[in-house]
């Protein structure tokens, strides 16, 4: 790959750049509480929460930073931030 | 070169040198102009704004922004999408731009803009100096300097080629001192239309912001890759060195006026005393010169047109024969007592075979009057140096010991 002028590139480049390694806590759902209403897909700032084909969501850990927004933001508190341990 | 001075009376008209500038930017077909107005710029983007307000500027929008930054901001935008993009300040408005001027370069958009060059604060003053764009002579912009309304004026023409040749691709500052040339009324020939469309082609950008075929614009780059983008950034500007020279050079088969290309010389063949400086204080010099040499000295002036890039070795090639070389500089490193000019000149000859004495003085600072008697007064100075040896590097002009 050589540099192009001012660096312009085809959109999505950072698809190669996967951030979920900066991620201290872990959204996980509880599926119980969902009520697929939707907004932590429209607040994730990183379109990390994807929709299933049975209307629920999941996470794409390989870009999730863990920021918290979608479980601080769910109404029936169905997202529960957990420690990232190895 | 020569100048065909009779065709030219024919065509001169008495305009404010801020109106020849606009009307220069107006004959150019910009098709983005983003100004905040500030003293003493403000001419320039009112008589700009007038335009396109009676409809004398086709297919171009004027942006009312709210602070300088957004000015420089909305042109990074319209310049990715392919507008050829206009703004114009001076010191404070140019220092709020600063860190978007990085931006610009970096994306490598050739956004031309003129800088009426004024004193910084504090303390306040809107009076001529040229501290504002020197301190922005780090940001990947190529910066040139005018002497006259009429160089200004046709520099803006200039600009846009330099800017836009596809080696280049890097934005300008065209710069022109405040009040002395951007507020003068005198005689300039402004620019033919038609002559300028020959001169300057479409804007036609490799790459284009268009929603119909995206691409990133802006993207990050990390270790693995930001050097090689410095290192492109300056690549450009060394190919930008031929590329204002033969700006110049075309711009005169055109229109017949020539100002230099990177640098111009005035009776320095055989000069012993070389006096050099960017800006409008080349007129004063050149007075001092012909005043001088009828006295038999043997002095000549350096103009320097191109402050980045810095033509090392064009300068170098100018003052070799002399026996001394006095920079003269309106503005000042505070910390290390030296103008932008004197520092580079002499460190740009460090390592070569050209071992002449250099002196600096700083001049004009917030506006101050510079006479031809204080012009002779450094000639003196010069003289000492080269009978001597140097005793003080660099200095104030003009200090006013009584107010200390």
């Amino acid at each position: 790959m050589t540099i192009t002028l001012g660096g312009v590139c085809e959109p999505g480049s950072t698809l190669v750049n996967k951030t979920g390694g900066w991620r201290t806590f872990r959204p996980v759902f509880d599926y119980d509480k969902c009520i697929k209403c939707k907004l932590c897909e429209l607040l994730c700032p990183d379109m990390s929460v994807d929709a299933r084909d049975d209307g629920f969501f999941e996470f794409n850990y390989d870009f999730c930073k863990g920021c918290g927004i979608c479980a601080n933001e769910c109404p029936t508190d169905a997202i529960e931030m957990v420690l990232e341990e190895k | 070169m020569k100048r065909n001075f009779e065709d030219d009376k024919e065509k001169m008209v008495v305009v404010e040198g801020s109106y020849a500038v606009a009307d220069a930017v107006k004959v150019c077909r910009p098709n983005v102009i983003s100004a905040y107005p500030i003293t003493p710029q403000t001419h320039i983007v009112e008589d700009l704004s007038q335009f396109i307000a009676d409809g004398e500027i086709p297919n171009c929008e004027y942006l009312n922004v709210e602070s300088e930054f957004s000015a420089i901001s909305a042109l990074v935008g319209s310049s990715a999408a392919g507008a050829r993009s206009y703004s114009a300040t001076t010191s404070q408005g140019l220092e709020l731009m600063h860190e978007v001027l990085f931006n610009v370069a970096g994306m490598r958009l050739p956004v031309v803009m003129t800088v009426v060059n004024r004193a910084v604060s504090a303390p306040i003053n809107i009076w001529n100096d040229q501290q504002d764009s020197i301190s922005q002579r780090d940001t990947g912009w190529i910066q040139l300097h005018a002497e006259d309304t009429q160089e200004a004026a046709d520099m803006t023409a200039q600009a846009f080629k330099i800017a836009e040749d596809p080696d280049v691709m890097l934005p300008v500052l065209a710069c022109m001192d405040g009040f002395i040339l951007s507020h003068v009324y005198e005689p300039v020939i402004l620019l033919d239309e038609d002559l300028v469309a020959e001169y300057l082609p479409p804007f036609e950008p490799k790459f284009k912001l268009d929603p119909k075929n995206p691409k990133t614009f802006g993207a990050f780059a990390d270790p693995h890759s930001y050097t090689e983008f410095r290192y492109l950034q300056q690549q450009a500007m060394n190919k930008a060195l031929k590329t204002i020279e033969d700006a110049a050079d075309e711009f005169y088969d055109l229109f017949g006026r020539h100002y230099g290309g990177l640098i111009d010389t005035y009776q320095t063949e055989d000069a012993d005393i070389i006096l050099m400086a960017m800006g409008s204080i080349v007129g004063t010099i050149k007075d001092v010169v012909d005043k001088l040499r009828a006295q038999g000295v043997k002095v000549g002036l350096l103009k320097v047109r191109s402050f980045r890039p810095f033509p090392a070795e064009a300068i170098k090639n100018a003052i070799k024969g002399a026996k001394v070389v006095v920079a003269l500089d309106k503005n000042i490193s505070l910390g290390l007592n030296e103008g932008a000019l004197f520092t580079e000149t002499k460190g740009s000859l460090y390592n070569t075979n050209v071992n002449i004495p250099i002196i600096g003085f700083m001049i004009g600072h917030g506006g101050r009057d510079i006479p031809m008697s204080t012009m002779e007064a450094i000639v003196d100075e010069a003289k000492k140096v080269i009978d001597s040896g140097i005793t003080v590097e660099s200095q104030f002009t003009d200090l006013k010991e009584e107010l200390l």
